[in-house]
């Protein structure tokens, strides 16, 4: 459910660094609440974020929910399968579900951010 | 069975109208308009027959549920009787046929009805003056706030905040939005009310206002309400009354004699008119002298030579809307206030009040109730429990009610109860109508013990089973193409 | 108490139920200091009889169009309604409903409104239609805000050709939302362009016209499109649903939002209200628009159904952030022009704008024949049309209303330059006597 390699935040995104570059999307928990997911809007690519900022939203038919980027970047690529076929964050939420790469601005940040462990125990502690 | 489009009926060549014959010397279209203004191809109406139409649209009816089919205790929407009469009346061309340019001196019997009604409407809000001019709740609370806004600007007093309970309506906080302001929201107390503590910490001096249900979207009444409106107008605030539970206060409480300063009303709910399948409705705002410079023109007058439709007010809003207001909608809430009178009001209120609190009682025992004191004209269940116990979700019991014949309650509203359920049963239901009501309720409680499977695949007797609104809204179908 | 079921047995029996003895107990925690002790000052209940009676004296304090033939349009237009929209609007299941919020008990409204929202595109040519909003002027103010917020621009342009009233909801819509207002003049009965070019800038979310406008003129449409695109703004023409048989459909000239007023298809003019206001736009902005949106979908068994849809823009769930706070729309004037148009169909539509154009064009070639009556414009125009009359038009008016019809707008109400004009509308209802009548009053008017 929630993989070793992937780092997370408390509102639910995980990133997967890969030489500089941060691949970001939502967790299997924050999937499965949201239910269906009907539509994704994401950012511009080139767009600078903050972390902590909001790059777009996931809606699902009755909820809708901000996205926030768990680490300072430069948008590099954006998931455009999504655009289309937003179910691809339920089925594979990991994998083809990814949402937002970003070219690292300060690789510091990554170690606020929860380990797999960290991020189970707070969502048992949530209940 | 399902229906066809009515363009899956059409059939090329096939007419449904009639026009006269040209009776003046005609001429081509070509020699009165420019030819590259003209529409090269006509737009692809359907093309079919009178007895098409008619027969299509009343299949279509079939597939409906209105009031008077069956209970609608649809929360906070007011679903009661539609007075057949006052569609009548308000069909007389005296009222229907009449243009909103005409000379005043020939539609004064149009002019004395929104006199009449805007003076009704004061009395039973309690307030000094009305507008007749938004055409629904939201538009009422979007006149509302602009008044507000005009209020503190006409002061040079810089405020943008409006405070808006958690348990608010939807249309609060965009209304807020809308008028340039910001929201910021305050906590419901354990009794369903307004909690103090967070109302003093929201308070400050860029507070506009407040806007407040009252009875609230629990149905709740809150009982502190004058400690609010006398904490809100010592930090400078104004308050805003959202009509939509004006039914269970009818000459019993009235907003202005609360505290607030502005009030809107909305007659599709209160006063009688129906809801139209979603409208139109009419959202009459009130207010106290305060606001009268601020108020939406055109106003109705009673002056020497007659009744006149006035525009001075030299510090007005502006426009809410062309023309004066749903004016066909405020003829059948008129004809309800004066069929009902001052006794039959109260009388409205009182049965209404008794109504939800009688059906309340009744499924107490099936159903959590989170605020367990008296309602007003409406209540809210959880589905809390149910969910827990039997992985059925308040959805399932809404979809499982079609199949015992009733319109579901509102669900999911207020956000602030987990699996919610409100329930209004207005004071035109009968006892045995609640009692069957109630059986079916309590009979899906035990449903959803014994065969929660059922209730997740509800619906199965209407014309179509649960519908996909995932696929709906991934691959938005809005309009239709022959393919 | 005609409506209240309740006995005075069954509520002492449902007091008991719920262990009480009095009514008053349940408004109990109604504070003393709120609590209104008094009997409201209304009018005593009247039986039903009583208030037929009541009601026909009051609606025959007024001079309707059944009587009276009417050349009175901006904005209110006495177009035929067929009889089987009248009957189709008394279906309870109709006008007893609420909005359709459970969908399979709902699929009568749901299917009459994706129908509608089908024709409004096929009307308009855009791709997708809301499910109407309060008005024409409502839906024009909301086309603009939704302007403002597609291209983050805080100002709108408006020409002064667009119906006065319209003008004032936008200015209050925007005042509410700090957005700037800005009017362009006209010449010659249409919108100025150079001053359009000017007032038109890189601050500009929205331009904003009317077509035919006020005056029943055609616009430069293809132009006001150009300037509009060229300055990045959003282009909003505002409609008149009958004209569209006729006119080229406004995606033709580079609307990006279409908004009009849908009184004429097939609803009253009911005193100015209510009405409905349709509201198009293309593809792309179809999750910025207000209100409620139908779309087709399918059941378990893949049968086709029809839910509300795209609701994540609307205030019950958006609330703060949400494009509009619209709620309650037009739903049953919506169906009004919904089987309105079923029945006209292209054929029937376009009779009815055939009529309009000529018996409109017609009247105007007699008035002019009167000397003291002068055609103001030279635009072409579609229904509507604006002279310079040689005498005071309220004097006009009332001569005419003793021969028993309705006469044009006194223009200089609402545009002082324009005082002493007039501007009748002549519809497919008109006849060639009442035309003649008019005429033939006027004559005696300037005389």
């Amino acid at each position: 459910m929630y993989p070793k390699d992937l780092k997370y935040t408390e509102e639910h995104e995980w990133v997967r660094v890969e030489d500089g570059v941060a691949t970001v999307g939502i967790t299997h928990y924050a999937q499965e609440q949201l239910g269906d997911i009907v539509f994704v809007e994401l950012p511009e690519v080139g767009q600078r974020l903050e972390k902590g900022e909001s790059f777009g939203v996931v809606e699902s038919v009755k909820t809708v929910s901000d996205l926030y980027s768990p680490v300072s970047g430069t948008v590099t690529a954006i998931n455009e399968e999504l655009l289309d076929a937003p179910e691809k964050v339920n089925e594979d939420p990991y994998g083809a579900g990814w949402m937002i790469k970003l070219e690292l601005a300060d690789e510091g940040e990554l170690a606020e951010l929860l380990d797999a462990a960290e991020y189970t125990r707070m969502l048992e502690e949530e209940g | 069975m399902t229906e066809p489009l009515i363009f899956e009926l059409s059939s090329p060549g096939r007419q449904g109208y009639s026009l006269p014959s040209l009776d003046v010397p005609d001429k081509a279209v070509e020699d009165l308009l420019p030819a590259e203004e003209l529409r090269p191809e006509p737009p692809r109406l359907p093309e079919v027959s009178e007895v098409d139409v008619v027969r299509h649209f009343t299949r279509l009816s079939n597939m409906n549920h209105g009031v008077d089919n069956d209970f609608y205790p649809l929360g906070s929407c007011t679903m009661k009787y539609n007075p057949k009469v006052n569609e009548d009346v308000a069909r007389l061309p005296g009222f229907i046929n009449l243009h909103p340019y005409q000379a005043e001196e020939t539609v004064q019997g149009a002019l004395r009805l929104m006199y009449e009604l805007q003076r009704y409407l004061a009395e039973i809000g309690g307030v000094d003056a009305v507008s007749l001019q938004p055409a629904a709740g939201a538009h009422g609370e979007l006149t509302g706030l602009l008044l507000i806004k005009a209020y503190h600007a006409d002061r040079g007093e810089a405020r943008d905040v409006i405070i808006v309970p958690d348990s608010a309506h939807g249309t609060n906080p965009a209304t807020v939005t809308m008028c340039g302001f910001k929201v910021r929201v305050v906590k419901s107390d354990e009794r369903g009310g307004v909690d103090l503590d967070s109302l003093r910490q929201a308070l400050s001096d860029d507070v506009a206002g407040l806007m407040l249900t009252n009875p609230n979207t629990l149905g709740l009444f809150d009982e502190n309400i004058h400690i609010i409106a006398d904490l809100v107008h010592e930090a400078g605030g104004l308050l805003y009354y959202d009509g939509a539970n004006a039914n269970a206060i009818l000459g019993i409480a009235r907003p202005g004699d609360m505290g607030f300063d502005v009030v809107h009303f909305n007659l599709h709910k209160t006063f009688s008119t129906p809801h139209g399948g979603g409208g139109p409705g009419s959202g009459p705002v009130g207010v106290k002298e305060v606001l009268v410079p601020y108020l939406p023109v055109p106003i109705a007058e009673k002056r020497d030579e007659g009744y006149v439709l006035s525009y001075d007010v030299p510090k007005s809003i502006g426009r809410m809307k062309a023309f004066y207001g749903n004016f066909g909608v405020a003829v059948k809430a008129y004809a309800y206030i004066r069929s009902m009178g001052p006794d039959g009001l109260r009388r409205v209120s009182e049965d209404a009040v008794l109504n939800a609190n009688y059906l309340m009682r009744r499924l107490a025992e099936y159903y959590d109730l989170p605020y367990d004191r008296h309602c007003k004209h409406e209540f809210v269940l959880s589905g809390s429990g149910l969910k827990k116990k039997f992985g059925v979700r308040t959805l399932d019991v809404a979809k499982r009610l079609l199949d015992y014949g009733f319109h579901p309650p509102t669900v999911y509203f207020p956000l602030i109860v987990d699996e919610a359920l409100m329930i209004e049963p207005t004071e035109t239901e009968s006892r045995e109508t609640l009692d069957r009501f109630a059986a079916a309720m309590i009979a899906i409680a035990k449903e959803a013990e014994e065969d929660p499977d059922r209730l997740k695949g509800a619906p199965y007797t209407m014309v179509v089973g649960r519908l996909d609104e995932a696929l709906a809204a991934r691959q938005p179908n809005l309009a239709w193409r022959e393919d | 108490m005609r409506y209240l079921p309740n006995t005075e047995a069954d509520r002492r029996e449902m007091l008991a139920a719920i262990g009480l003895e009095s009514v008053e107990e349940l408004f109990s925690d109604i504070p003393e200091a709120v609590r209104f002790k008094g009997r409201l000052e209304l009018p005593e209940a009247m039986s039903e009889l009583e208030l037929r009676r009541h009601m026909a004296e009051l609606a025959s304090g007024s001079s309707d169009l059944d009587r009276f033939a009417c050349f009175l349009g901006a904005g209110a237009y006495d177009h035929f309604i067929p009889s089987v929209v009248g009957h189709i609007l008394s279906r309870a299941e109709f006008y007893t409903a609420y909005t359709p919020y459970q969908a399979e008990i709902s699929q009568g409204v749901l299917q009459s409104i994706y129908e509608y929202q089908t024709m409004i595109c096929r009307l308009t040519g855009m791709d997708v239609a809301n499910a109407s909003m309060y008005d024409g002027a409502t839906a024009l103010a909301e086309a603009g805000l939704m302007t403002t917020g597609i291209t983050r621009r805080k100002a709108l342009v408006i020409s002064s050709t667009v119906h006065p009233e319209y003008r004032e909801v936008v200015k209050t819509y925007a005042g509410g939302a700090d957005i700037e207002v800005r009017e362009v003049p006209y010449t010659d009965g249409v919108t100025d362009l150079d001053a359009l070019q000017k007032a038109v800038g890189q601050d500009t979310a929205g331009v904003l016209i009317q077509h035919p406008n006020f005056f029943g003129n055609l616009e430069p449409v293809s132009d006001i499109g150009g300037v509009a695109k060229e300055a990045g703004a959003l282009f909003v023409p505002c409609v008149d649903p009958i004209s569209l048989a006729l006119l080229r459909a406004p995606a033709d000239y580079g609307a990006d939002i279409v908004v009009g007023e849908g009184q004429p298809l097939g609803n009253p003019v009911s005193f100015g209200g209510p009405y409905l206001g349709f509201f198009a736009a293309r593809q792309k902005f179809m999750r910025r628009m207000p209100g409620r949106i139908v779309g087709a979908t399918v059941d378990a068994e893949g049968k086709r159904g029809f839910v509300l849809t795209l609701q994540t823009r609307e205030q019950h769930i958006r609330r703060e952030r949400a494009t509009s706070n619209i709620c309650s729309n037009e739903a049953l004037c919506a169906l009004a022009a919904t089987v309105y148009l079923s029945l006209m169909g292209p054929s029937g539509l376009r009779g009815v704008a055939e009529q309009c154009l000529k018996k409109s064009h017609y009247t105007l070639e007699r008035l002019l024949e009167i000397p003291g009556v002068t055609r103001e414009f030279s635009a072409p125009f579609f229904k509507e049309f604006v002279v310079r009359v040689e005498a005071d038009p309220d004097t006009v008016n009332e001569r005419l209303y003793e021969r028993g019809i309705i006469g044009g707008l006194n223009l200089g109400r609402f545009y002082p330059e324009l005082d002493g004009c007039m501007m009748f509308c002549v519809t497919e209802k008109r006849t060639g006597a009442e035309i003649e009548d008019l005429v033939e009053v006027i004559r005696g008017c300037v005389r």
